[in-house]
């Protein structure tokens, strides 16, 4: 708005808002001006003036405490980790053909998939404003490669709509909006909303619903070529005698108000499922070995660590070899980063302040199971033209993605058969066999491409989290009552120990989560011994 | 945080509304729950205590259910599943003081345990 007065910048405006309101004031201000940052990444720690000989003992491999343990050792602190498992990496895992993997219980699969095929079982997809981990993923040299998150494409199936029979998410998702801008329509015509808008704005609504939802000039939502721009065609536009296309046929809309749709509609408006997204090329488990390589003189594989007592000059950590001999050691240092998922954590002897113990046993962790299928042949490529991106179903599977490399390529390919939210569908994938979870993703996963899924099979692996060793479970579950009451004293430090990982974030199951929480842990912890 | 098994389109929105820290498949499932004891422990339970109700040990241990003499008092297994502790969640959500009595009352008399005194749905819910 120009008012001849001189305009005052957004940056003196920022600034003004800042002085009289603090941080958050500036932070919501700027949210509002489109101008705020999308993660509190803001770059590597300054962690320095370590002094001399100062020593830390990072407990856990996985992506936050080798973080911990990179930036500590790159401060000038005496760092080692401890790690329960033969493999760096934690939860950043991808499961490859010769592989093998025994979860609790004593089941154990051997991965047959071909050289590069993999599955990813725990994280398995970036979004752009984890800045964190892009940033380490560029330092420590580990090549991304979209993940194609949305295909409009891709299937979307419930048991109680369209006879059962999958939807394109294209026809779904248009005639859902197609269908809302036409009773959105009438409702304005039939004087519904004159009291919640003025007349200038009834019709800027009802001009954009034509646009949005492709009614035509009677505003009405119908099969023609209009609807077919979103939907699709029978006959789609071509070239010479025939090229003229033809419209599609809409669904009924009972069945496009099934919930399966406005959720596959939803679930990509989420922030964290946004695109661009992105996977780390040749399966996830790159960026661990990443992290790996640049601390792997420090890490102390196959210890389990058996108690954690902490005095007024340093930590003294007492681990158990996980082989046969069963040799039993301690390591000590003058401070602990603990990034042990909370489960585990609880049933190890420590002298934790009591209220610190409280925390970690006051979060329960989630399940999830993922199974991984390798097939002969791209036939959701080659006869359903699906490119990456997921189809949705109803049933416990929950999903099956499409893999996102090697496009158009020959030879056998690895689809993730099953992705089972939370609760009552992935107790019960985990609750099976790996062969019983095997037959249950391809019995369930054959709705989408009945005529190949079967005979074009190949092997599968699957790991259900419920049952791995190491995290007893996937990530830790807060609710906003647990969190009121715990998350403060879990994440501050406890004397010389301080906890990181997702647990220790609110960016809980992303492996963002886990280096935020680091970074923030080690700032602190590095504050703390300073003053020591 | 995770989507629920709710057939009540307002349950899936709430729940959705709230999942917006996790990698989630995304979706709504809508599969039938279990009805038995039994079910319940075959879909929910042995994810993690197994089908032998023997549990496992790794970095930690989840507990056998078989022989165990803490079931002894009906009380205990039931606060157990509805409010839960340190890994495991609580049930409370998920299943109803039905399927929580019936699930009770299997493993009490099932996997080496011979406490047959009968586990009401309005014991689990009074303890809720």
């Amino acid at each position: 708005m120009e008012t001849g007065q001189p305009r005052t910048t957004r940056r003196q405006l920022l600034t003004a808002i800042g002085l009289m309101g603090g941080a958050s004031a500036l932070y919501q201000a700027m949210t509002t001006m489109g101008h705020a940052a999308e993660t509190q990444f803001a770059g590597p720690p300054n962690l320095a003036g370590a002094r001399p000989g100062a020593s830390v003992i990072v407990l856990g491999a996985g992506l936050a405490g080798m973080l911990a343990a990179y930036e500590l050792a790159k401060a000038g602190y005496s760092v080692r980790i401890l790690e329960y498992q033969p493999r760096a990496g934690g939860r950043n895992w991808s499961l490859y053909g010769g592989d093998t993997y025994t979860e609790l219980g004593g089941a154990t699969q051997k991965v047959g998939f071909a050289p590069g095929n993999y599955l990813n079982p725990g994280p398995w997809r970036i979004p752009h404003h984890h800045r964190t981990l892009l940033h380490y993923c560029k330092a420590f040299g580990v090549a991304l490669e979209p993940f194609i998150q949305f295909n409009h494409n891709a299937y979307v199936h419930s048991a109680d709509a369209f006879g059962g029979k999958p939807q394109r998410y294209r026809e779904v998702a248009a005639d859902f909006e197609g269908n809302v801008a036409e009773l959105l329509a009438k409702a304005i015509d039939q004087k519904a909303l004159d009291t919640e808008i003025g007349p200038e704005d009834r019709e800027r609504l009802k001009e954009a619903l034509r646009g949005w939802g492709m009614l035509d000039k009677d505003m009405a939502y119908r099969s023609n070529l209009l609807s077919a721009s979103h939907r699709g065609y029978d006959r789609p536009p071509g070239g010479g005698v025939n090229g003229a296309p033809t419209p599609s046929a809409l669904l009924d809309f009972h069945d496009v108000l099934d919930p399966q749709v406005w959720t596959a509609m939803a679930f990509f408006m989420n922030h964290e499922m946004q695109t661009t997204m992105f996977q780390p090329v040749g399966g996830m488990g790159m960026i661990g070995q990443a992290f790996a390589r640049q601390v792997k003189p420090l890490i102390t594989h196959n210890a389990k660590v058996t108690k954690i007592v902490q005095d007024k000059a340093g930590v003294t950590v007492t681990y158990k070899d996980t082989g046969p001999a069963g040799a039993v050691a301690r390591a000590r240092a003058d401070f602990c980063v603990c990034t042990i998922p909370l489960g585990v954590l609880n049933q190890i002897d420590n002298n934790l302040s009591p209220e610190l113990q409280a925390a970690v046993s006051a979060v329960p962790y989630s399940n999830a199971v993922k199974i991984g299928l390798e097939f002969k042949r791209r036939f959701w490529e080659e006869d359903a033209h699906i490119y990456g991106g997921h189809s949705f179903t109803s049933q416990d599977i929950g999903l099956i993605s499409y893999p996102n490399n090697h496009l158009f390529g020959d030879g056998p390919a690895v689809l993730l058969g099953a992705f089972a939210r939370g609760d009552l569908a992935s107790y019960r994938l985990a609750g099976m066999t790996p062969p019983e979870r095997i037959e249950a993703a391809l019995a369930q996963g054959e709705v989408f491409h009945p005529e190949s899924y079967r005979k074009e099979f190949i092997t599968g692996a699957s790991v259900a989290w419920a049952r791995v060793p190491w995290t007893l479970g996937c990530c830790a579950r807060w609710s906003d009552e647990v969190r009121q009451q715990y998350y403060q004293t879990l994440v501050a430090v406890d004397d010389r120990v301080v906890l990181a990982g997702e647990h220790a974030s609110y960016v809980g199951c992303w492996m963002e989560g886990a280096l935020l929480s680091s970074l923030d842990a080690i700032t602190r912890l590095h504050k703390r011994a300073l003053e020591a | 945080m995770m989507i629920r098994k709710a057939g009540l389109s307002l349950c899936a929105a709430l729940a959705f509304a709230s999942a917006a820290w996790a990698d989630e498949a995304g979706g709504v499932g809508k599969s039938a729950p279990p009805v038995t004891g039994e079910q319940v422990y075959h879909q929910v339970c042995q994810a993690c205590h197994m089908a032998n109700a023997e549990g496992g040990t790794g970095a930690a241990t989840i507990p056998a259910l078989a022989h165990n003499p803490r079931l002894a008092v009906a009380a205990y297994p039931i606060s157990m599943v509805l409010h839960g502790r340190g890994a495991m969640p609580g049930f409370a959500e998920l299943l109803k003081p039905a399927q929580i009595a019936g699930v009770v009352g299997y493993v009490r008399t099932h996997f080496g345990n011979h406490y047959a005194a009968p586990v009401t749905a309005a014991e689990v819910a009074a303890a809720r």
